[in-house]
């Protein structure tokens, strides 16, 4: 029995009675600081917090070892890298009332800039509107703590944001005190303003000076105690939704920076290929709206008054290209060298009864609508660059080592993201305008198109995924998990420069790929002696993370076979998963989905139930989903489209932790599950000769409408934590674990590869290599409606 | 070189560009009108989707020189009428649609002119008519998408 080695549950720290002040009598202390400013400016620091136990006791039969993540996962590490500098981030009180927060992290779209303002607003009891969060720069003194990933900015950033809001807010009700000559346990702040008894009112703009601080200082200070909580846990609307609504929301290539013309590269027909010459460079120089065309090191590039001239300059261009990376290679030469790195199993097989299985999981494109974007303007020695960008200290550095300049001379801008799921830990773009306004000598708005995000942009790494486990007629002995891919790319290491630079060292980046995958893996049941090994091959592929690296291709894998252990000891395979999980907690939230979604209701033929769970950042999740694989389902007509088996129903259940905004956390999962539907049923790249295939949305089959399930029920459970976990990318692996088993029992096919099209007929004529933009339409008018 | 003119968002522009560049360069890089999104250019992602006399279409797929001098072009910026929200964008504020945003003002373009193509076909806004638009949504928001088109239709 190994889960004795976990550490006790946490004791719950006394509770001040509801005084709402910050007197930090009985109650945990936090350090604060103050800064020296002439108004009302505070700091906080990262301070250690054990608050997560381990699971508790569990009565499955075979229990495993416990594997990292149980202890110790990706966010405690992002945490503890975050730890040494976190104490830079600062919180103002403007003269108008408002406060300031700029987020070391980047939003795009998971809503972070909202709970950010509403872990402020709860902390300094403001409204919500009366916070300001904007992205901050990169700012290099931060070192490990300003890279957005592993879904860790609220677990990382929760407790500093609010010792630092806390310690405002301690600091303007004591100034309050003393302006109004009352005892400040007789005040009361809300919505921006402290009043006393006899109906006073001050506002926090009339007191940011008086409660500024003319040295820093180190000042401790209590939290809010969760019971006091008004707007933590209260479902909040996007605070930029109305911006978004009516078009004003500011996107990198919607800004207007002086002279920073339209800008596109002409790129190789082969993955990463490189220009050699160019026949014709001086006609396309005097290409209507054309001002500039040079030669770079990923194409030539295009600079025009207009995006539809700069792409009509690349059109015309006749380059020679070298080679590319992946050079006459194909889907199936890259899956016979993963095949080749298996790393072997240990359980031999045939001795007694095993369960077997063997997955592959082909390339998936990672662009998000936003294509690749920045801009750049280089000029006499110093850079400025806008972008939307998770890691720009990273950025920051790899531009001022391509331009040959000091980091300090480049200022990096963070701009709201459209869509990022991972790839914007990648700042391909950022480098790209910053090497072709040095080149050209002019400010550029550099933007990749449709077809170069797709067939030379970030990808999802083909992986292979294989199984065995060894059972008795009501156990599972062992369960070996083999995972094998091409190599993810986590040369960003963990946002800073060093970190990037040690993961670019020979070997470093398996290194590193081998701890995220121990730090975020864990296989949820007790299977007996249980292992799971990732093998890597680096074959010159742009790779990355895509709503998670490793989870959704891993846990498909398992739920599947587990659900062939269910069949061989002959149960049901909700009620296999219920007694072979390892917690309560766990089976919570699979009893959630199999209520709500009435697990085991009868089902028309050509139609079944899946159920799948999952574990990580802190969280359980679970997802029951139910799938129409009938003729008339798969083959309805749709344009262009991918219709193929739909899943009609989703139910999906979700602990992660102290919720800070539930309206937030079910849009995350409600992404997480659409994403899933893209894995497993419609979504991949197709390797060929060198190149990527697709290059429209009408290539690539990310779920649209006709895809996506018309039933969705997001189950947020309560949760005891008093810290918030990961969201962003957890809604993907259980369902899409679901998912693959839902169509194993609606066709009693059992999947060996995904998504389950991959090798149908394309419903499409691939767009031509040369040129490597499509031209537009000009029949637009005709499909008005 | 030629020029355009025709009516952006209620206002009367005039534009000297070549005949062939496509509409959406005109609108964005031209007029500085932001709010129609690039997302492939070749009509199918329909992140640009505006409004051309009161249809949906994409500007990404018309040259300038097909736009008429009569034209009423709307983009998501002239949906609202002054300060007060069409109630398509209501619908949106109020089931908190939008993650990263950048598809939004296309849908939201879509689903005007959907439903009225529903009203004046004489059909449900139900999944059916919802499901024949094509926009596509990275971030995965197309059930609050559904959910927002159905109420929105309800105040048109």
């Amino acid at each position: 029995m190994a889960n004795h080695r976990f550490a006790p549950a946490p004791s719950k720290p006394p509770r001040e009675p509801g005084t709402g002040l910050r007197a930090p009598l009985g109650r945990r202390k936090f350090l604060g600081y103050l800064i020296a400013a002439p108004t009302l400016v505070v700091a906080a620091e990262l301070t250690r917090e054990q608050v997560f136990g381990g699971p508790s006791a569990s009565a499955a039969p075979i229990p495993s070892a416990p594997q990292t993540p149980e202890a110790y996962d990706l966010l405690d590490l992002l945490r503890d890298a975050s730890r040494p500098t976190a104490n830079l981030i600062r919180v103002e009180v403007n003269r108008d009332g408002t406060v300031s927060f700029a987020l070391p992290r980047s939003d795009n779209g998971q809503g972070i800039v909202t709970s950010t303002q509403m872990i402020i607003a709860e902390e300094m009891n403001l409204d919500v509107d009366q916070v300001h969060v904007t992205l901050a720069d990169a700012r290099p003194e931060l070192m490990f703590n300003q890279i957005t990933g592993g879904s860790s900015t609220t677990f990382t950033t929760y407790t500093p944001i609010r010792v630092a809001a806390a310690l405002a807010q301690m600091r303007l009700l004591d100034a309050a005190g003393q302006l109004l000559q009352q005892d400040v346990r007789t005040l009361s702040a809300r919505a921006g303003l402290i009043r006393d008894e006899a109906g006073k009112v001050l506002s926090y703009g009339d007191l940011t000076e008086a409660a500024a601080s003319a040295v820093d200082k180190q000042v401790e200070v209590a939290l809010k105690p969760r019971e006091q909580f008004t707007v933590i846990g209260k479902p909040q609307s996007k605070t930029d939704a109305r911006d978004i609504v009516t078009g004003r929301k500011c996107f990198a290539t919607d800004l207007q920076i002086p002279n920073a013309l339209p800008t596109v590269i002409c790129r190789a027909p082969e993955l990463n290929g490189t220009p050699d010459s160019v026949d014709n460079i001086d006609d396309v120089r005097k290409m209507p709206g054309v001002t500039d065309v040079e030669v770079v090191s990923t194409g030539v590039a295009v600079r025009a008054k207009t995006f539809g001239q700069a792409i009509d300059g690349v059109r015309a261009l006749r380059v020679q290209w070298n080679d590319g990376t992946a050079h006459g290679e194909d889907d199936e030469s890259i899956l016979a060298k993963l095949r080749a790195a298996e790393l072997p199993l240990a359980v031999p097989a045939g001795v007694g009864d095993t369960v077997e299985g063997s997955f592959t999981f082909y390339f998936k494109s990672n662009s998000s609508l936003e294509t690749n974007c920045a801009i750049a303007d280089v000029s006499h020695g110093r850079a400025e660059i806008w972008g939307p960008m998770k890691n720009p200290i990273a950025a920051q550095n790899a531009i001022a080592e391509k331009l040959g300049i000091p980091q300090g001379s480049v200022v990096v801008h963070v701009t709201q993201g459209g869509g990022s799921f991972g790839r914007k830990l990648f700042f391909d773009a950022a480098l790209e305008a910053a090497e072709v306004s040095q080149t050209m000598g002019k400010p550029v708005k550099l933007m990749w198109t449709r077809a170069d995000d797709s067939r030379q942009g970030r990808v999802h790494p083909m992986a292979t995924s294989r199984i065995r486990a060894s059972v008795t007629k009501d156990s599972v002995l062992s369960y070996e998990q083999r995972h094998t891919s091409v190599s993810t790319d986590f040369t960003h290491g963990l946002g800073e420069a060093l970190t990037a630079t040690g993961a670019k060292a020979p070997g470093g980046n398996l290194t590193f790929a081998e701890s995220i995958f121990e730090l975020t893996q864990v296989t949820p049941y007790e299977y007996g002696v249980s292992t799971r090994l990732l093998n890597e091959v680096d074959m010159g592929f742009n790779t990355g993370s895509m709503r998670n690296v490793y989870s959704p291709d891993v846990a498909t894998a398992r739920e599947v076979v587990t659900d062939q252990l269910a069949a061989k000891v002959g149960q049901d395979p909700y009620e296999f998963r219920r007694q072979f999980l390892k917690n309560d907690r766990m089976r919570a939230a699979l009893d959630a989905v199999a209520k709500e979604g009435r697990w085991g209701r009868s089902m028309k033929k050509g139609t079944a139930q899946g159920i799948g769970f999952h574990t990580e950042y802190k969280g359980v999740s679970a997802a029951l989903v139910e799938i129409d694989c009938r003729p008339d389902t798969v083959n309805r007509p749709i344009r262009e489209g991918v219709t193929g088996p739909r899943v009609t129903r989703v139910t999906f259940a979700v602990d992660v932790g102290l919720v800070i905004n539930p309206k937030g956390l079910e849009a995350q999962m409600m992404g997480g599950i659409n994403d899933a539907i893209a894995l497993i049923l419609t979504s991949s790249l197709h390797l060929t000769d060198g190149h990527f295939v697709e290059a429209s949305w009408d290539n690539y089959f990310y779920t649209r409408e006709w895809n996506t399930p018309p039933e969705m029920n997001i189950i947020v459970l309560d949760s005891p934590s008093d810290e918030p976990g990961g969201a962003g990318e957890f809604g993907v692996a259980a369902t899409a674990g679901a998912i693959a088993c839902a169509y194993a029992r609606a066709t009693g096919l059992v999947p060996q590869y995904f998504p389950i099209n991959h090798k149908d007929p394309f419903p499409f004529e691939p767009k031509p290599l040369v040129p490597p933009i499509p031209e537009s339409p000009t029949d637009g008018l005709r499909y008005t409606y | 070189m030629p020029t355009h003119t025709f009516t952006l968002n209620g206002e009367r522009v005039s534009v000297d560009v070549e005949d062939d560049v496509r509409l959406l360069w005109v609108i964005r890089d031209l007029l500085g009108v932001t709010g129609p999104k690039y997302g492939c250019g070749i009509n199918v992602c329909k992140a640009c989707t505006s409004h051309i006399n009161g249809k949906a279409f994409n500007p990404c797929s018309v040259q300038v020189c097909d736009i008429k001098d009569s034209d009423e072009v709307t983009t998501i910026e002239g949906l609202a009428d002054g300060d007060e929200l069409h109630p398509m964008q209501q619908a949106w504020l109020d089931r908190d649609v939008p993650q990263c945003g950048y598809c939004q003002p296309g849908q939201i373009m879509a689903a005007v002119a959907k439903v009225r193509q529903c009203r004046a076909e004489g059909r449900d806004v139900d999944d059916d008519a919802i499901e024949e638009i094509r926009n596509i949504c990275r971030c995965g928001t197309y059930n609050r998408i559904r959910e927002a088109i159905k109420a929105g239709a309800e105040n048109m």
